[in-house]
């Protein structure tokens, strides 16, 4: 089967594509979540390594910590291919993007925060991973006002584009720079454990799995349900548009 | 029961953060869907007729 991609780049043709799968995307990330919770609470031992129980806060913590990161790097390339190629529908998909972004990163934030309460004895540190965890949710916001902040749309999508593509660098740091050699260093100090994924019991890190997953469609049906309004409300004097609800019956 | 939601004494911190992550999403699905639900019926009364479009 050979589908034609380029007849979905045109808002147009895409527009009943995202209506009629957002059913979907939202119906899998239900279940998925029913069956992540019930994993999370009943199928995993009740501590981890030297965490008592807190630590269930992993199954929501380092999913949503992944999912700002990924829909901050989906989004800044969106904007890319919008600034390349000039198309309209690329700039619609990371300004829908960035809400939704925003979401995820202030869901790691506070989550890590009630983590850090128990475990480390603190809310907040100057970690550079927290730090930048931080500037990451302002980049999203940043690229949010600035995009309302501009009222001819056009000139709003590629200003914006611009700023979610310097903001790039934020990633590699918050994914790296947990890995520093000595904790005790003063040039190289990170609070931040580095990554479990290795050494976790298989329950545990197949419930974080089932999460991730549950968050990756709901990031799929809150996006395309953010597209699909921007959709009709930037297109809405041309033709498809008067023609879905003027010429219906 | 109780002592599932007593978390071995860390209840008040796991239900913080996964309260906070229910609410926050469910939040963001019901007011897309309204401000959807709105659109449509500004855009049926634009064009003057109820298309059934929902």
């Amino acid at each position: 089967m050979v589908i034609n991609w380029f007849k979905y780049s045109s808002p147009a043709s895409f527009y009943p594509l995202a209506d009629r799968s957002i059913p979907w995307f939202m119906g899998t990330a239900i279940v998925l979540t029913v069956i992540g919770l019930y994993c999370s609470f009943f199928t995993t031992p009740d501590v981890l390594q030297d965490q008592k129980e807190y630590y269930r806060i992993i199954f929501i913590h380092v999913p949503a910590a992944w999912m700002s990161m990924w829909l901050y790097v989906v989004m800044a390339v969106w904007a890319g291919i919008g600034l390349v190629f000039n198309t309209r529908l690329s700039f619609m998909m990371a300004t829908a993007l960035a809400p939704t972004g925003a979401v995820f990163t202030f869901l790691a934030l506070w989550t890590g925060s009630f983590w850090g309460r128990t475990s480390w004895g603190t809310w907040w540190d100057w970690d550079p991973r927290l730090t930048f965890e931080l500037i990451l949710l302002f980049l999203f916001i940043g690229y949010m006002a600035l995009h309302a902040a501009i009222d001819d749309s056009r000139r709003a999508d590629r200003a914006s584009a611009l700023l979610a593509l310097v903001g790039v660098f934020c990633i590699p740091i918050i994914y790296y720079s947990v890995q520093c050699p000595d904790p005790n260093s003063l040039n190289c100090r990170a609070l931040h454990q580095t990554s479990s994924l290795r050494s976790i019991e298989s329950s545990i890190l197949t419930s974080m799995m089932i999460m991730t997953l549950a968050y990756w469609m709901y990031s799929f049906a809150a996006v395309l349900m953010r597209l699909r309004s921007l959709i009709l409300e930037r297109e809405k004097g041309s033709e498809w548009v008067s023609e879905l609800f003027g010429r219906m019956k | 029961m109780a002592e599932f939601f007593a978390m071995g004494g860390y209840g008040f911190y796991v239900w913080s953060s996964f309260g906070m992550t229910a609410l926050v999403l469910v939040v963001e699905v019901v007011s897309l869907r309204q401000r959807h639900k709105a659109l449509i019926q500004r855009l049926n009364r634009m064009a003057g007729v109820d298309t059934g479009i929902r």
